[in-house]
């Protein structure tokens, strides 16, 4: 190919200043490495406070929706892992819930308690990423260590049992592929029982820093009228002052059966995320020892089932494929054509660790949705930096953005 | 004569459905089976013009008028507390009847129910903004300006969100090809290069998937294979791969090319 000359050459001469005020604009972005990924903020500055934030998003936008219109159901479920790529598995356990829930589908409880581990193990995975990004960002590299490398541990135990460790696509609609393996529940379990000590960890070394808390108190403080206008879940909503919890208040899968708390503060500033974060670990740990405890009487009770039985919809096990002519005809047209849901619409909502992640699906019978709405909640959790940033100063900017806990993946689609 | 294909839905399409399929649908239930989805509904109706209403999947669905919107969020919101707009967004139904179908997923936290508002409007109707009841309209107002190019009335700040703000045509719209359209395919071309170079480098390729049988440099050419940047022509003899050790496997007699007979037709 010829060599073609660059175009995008500057030329300031076309630059007019047209304000003689003080105020400076700063561009935050594209590719800030404390932005979490593709953010481009335009801040308005008079010294160093901030008056005016416009946050620019789109740099990562793939056109999910758009996609999903032209995918058979069970092949968008692998592009549903690269929305919220820090805990995939949530993405996918999302959609197949709406789609069952289309067809009113009943999944068997053996797949609900691997899914409930797959849930919460990822909750714990972006939420030890994210403390150790926001760590890193405001300058403690030892909680990225730690965080890190306790992460590590848990993609190995999800590695084992998909091969995947970050873009999992674990969960079918209809249920789970796949029995954990043998060794699952022993890693699990050595990993919890060094978790609450893991965990007193970082808050030793962050609880008292004068640093972060000199990031984290009193800034990037949203009232609850914000957080509910703005249309804030998750961690976000709960840091001011709403106890609200999709797992708790609409519970799906088996999580009305464990039982955990829902940590919540009235303080709406960063700390109150942060402590948050810290406690929601500890919950997601008090669930998956119970998930064990509900796995082992699934395996004593002889509940060997992974996948709904629904002929229409959903494929037969391999062994019938391979042993009986009728499944193997039935796996055909759901591979070539794809399943049918009926007429109608859903909007699912669930509890991911970054807040309420929402799959609205429009089914006009056809094997591809009409329209398919991905409900993001970090898109929100974006837009709310255009009232939360003014009047703070430029080193608070990179630790509220740390502390909206916002992945490019599913703000952009 | 060529196979007609309708210019005004160009997505992906069941290539086969039985004749006599006849598509299930999702039940809906009457909204007096539910007390607190009834006395919402009550509360709404002495004030508005609600044309329809049912729960679906454990959800209400109302269909008001359109220039009601904002006056029914606002009940909703300051009375009947449904303090979250979760969603909102458009449906094409362009090539059915020429409308849009808005909808408003709403969240009340104390009463754990969500309610789906709805209404049509006509093809180039803008909408009213909520974005003075609830903030998190802003964006998806932007949003849906960007994805189907329905405007906000009172919008603050309606301006493209998600694709560049001097795209040109709405990527949600059923006419709106995948791969995107011509406009798509040279966008990036002319901002980087100019459009003067466009014969150098050519349209951008948007479906990663596609294959060109001629093309030397991508793989593409299975079981007509040549050295890396050969200028094709297409009329190569068919280079065909042996598959089997040059030492034989256990078991099975080695392959003797010449003396055996390859059946090249599949309806023998």
């Amino acid at each position: 190919m010829a060599q073609v000359k660059n175009r995008l050459t500057p030329f300031f001469e076309n630059i007019t200043f047209d304000r003689d005020d003080n105020e400076l604009v700063l561009n935050f972005g594209p590719q800030h490495p404390s932005a979490h990924g593709q953010l481009r903020l335009m801040l308005h500055l008079q010294q160093e406070q901030i008056v005016k934030a416009h946050p620019d998003i789109g740099y990562l936008h793939r056109g999910m929706e758009k996609m999903a219109e032209n995918m058979i159901y069970n092949e968008f479920m692998p592009t549903t892992d690269r929305m919220d790529y820090i805990a995939s598995s949530s993405n996918n356990y999302g959609f197949a819930l709406a789609v069952e829930k289309l067809i009113g589908l009943e999944v068997p409880r053996r797949a609900k308690v691997i899914r409930m581990f797959l849930l919460e193990i990822n909750r714990l995975m972006s939420h030890l990423f994210w403390l150790a990004t926001t760590a890193l960002d405001i300058g403690a590299m030892t909680v990225f260590l730690f965080a890190f490398r306790e992460r590590e541990y848990l993609m190995d135990i999800i590695e084992g049992y998909c091969g995947a460790r970050l873009t999992h696509a674990a969960i079918r609609i209809g249920g789970v592929p796949l029995d954990i393996q043998d060794s699952f529940l022993g890693q699990l379990r050595v990993f919890l029982d060094k978790l609450p000590q893991n965990i007193k960890d970082y808050e030793d070394l962050l609880d008292s820093n004068r640093i972060w808390l000199m990031r984290m108190e009193e800034v990037g403080t949203i009232s609850t009228e914000m957080a509910l206008s703005w249309g804030c879940t998750g961690p976000m909503l709960r840091a001011s002052g709403v106890a609200w919890d999709i797992r708790k208040e609409e519970p799906y899968e088996l999580y009305d059966e464990v039982e955990f708390n829902v940590p919540f503060s009235d303080k709406g500033d960063n700390f109150a995320r942060y402590r948050i974060y810290m406690e929601e670990m500890r919950e997601s740990a008090k669930i998956l020892y119970q998930c064990i405890e509900m796995y082992e009487k699934c395996e004593k009770d002889g509940q060997t089932e992974l996948m709904a039985h629904a002929p229409k919809y959903i494929s037969a096990p391999k062994l019938d494929i391979m042993t009986q002519n009728y499944s193997l005809m039935q796996h055909f047209v759901l591979v070539t054509q794809g399943m049918r849901p009926p007429v109608g619409e859903v909007y699912v909502a669930t509890e991911s660790p970054k807040g309420e992640l929402g799959f609205y699906i429009n089914s006009q019978g056809g094997p591809y949705p009409y329209r398919l709405k991905l409900r993001a909640p970090s898109f929100w959790h974006t837009g709310i930096l255009t009232d939360l940033l003014p009047g703070h100063y430029i080193p608070d900017v990179v630790s509220i953005i740390g502390t909206t806990n916002i992945v490019f993946g599913e703000v952009d689609r | 004569m060529r196979a007609y294909k309708p210019k005004d839905n160009v997505q992906a399409k069941a290539y086969y459905t039985d004749r006599f399929y006849v598509a299930p649908q999702v039940p809906k239930s009457a909204v007096e089976t539910d007390e607190v989805f009834a006395s919402d509904l009550e509360a709404i109706k002495a004030k508005f013009e609600v044309k329809d209403a049912y729960i679906q999947v454990e959800q209400m669905v109302i269909y008001i008028n359109a220039h009601d919107i904002y006056g029914v969020l606002e009940l909703m919101r300051d009375e009947l507390q449904y303090t979250q707009l979760s969603e909102m967004s458009a449906i094409d139904w362009l090539a059915k009847d020429n409308t849009f179908e808005i909808f408003y997923q709403m969240l009340s936290m104390t009463k754990r129910k969500r309610i789906r508002v709805k209404y049509f409007i006509e093809n180039g109707q803008a909408v009213d903004s909520v974005e003075k009841l609830f903030r998190s309209a802003d964006w998806s107002e932007r949003e849906m300006f960007d994805m189907f190019g329905i405007e906000a009335n009172n919008h603050p700040f309606m301006k493209r969100i998600l694709m560049p703000y001097d795209w040109q045509g709405n990527p949600l719209l059923k006419t709106y090809p995948l791969e995107g359209d011509e406009f798509a395919a040279w966008y990036e071309v002319d901002k980087i290069y100019g459009k003067e170079a466009r014969d150098i480098i050519g349209p951008e390729l948007r479906d990663t998937a596609r294959v060109d049988r001629y093309d030397s440099e991508r793989f593409s050419r299975l079981g007509f294979e040549v050295p890396k940047g050969t200028k094709i022509t297409g009329d190569e003899e068919p280079h065909v791969e042996s598959y089997q050790e040059e030492s034989g496997v256990f078991m099975v007699t080695k392959l003797d090319k010449e003396s055996s007979k390859v059946i090249d037709d599949p309806q023998r």
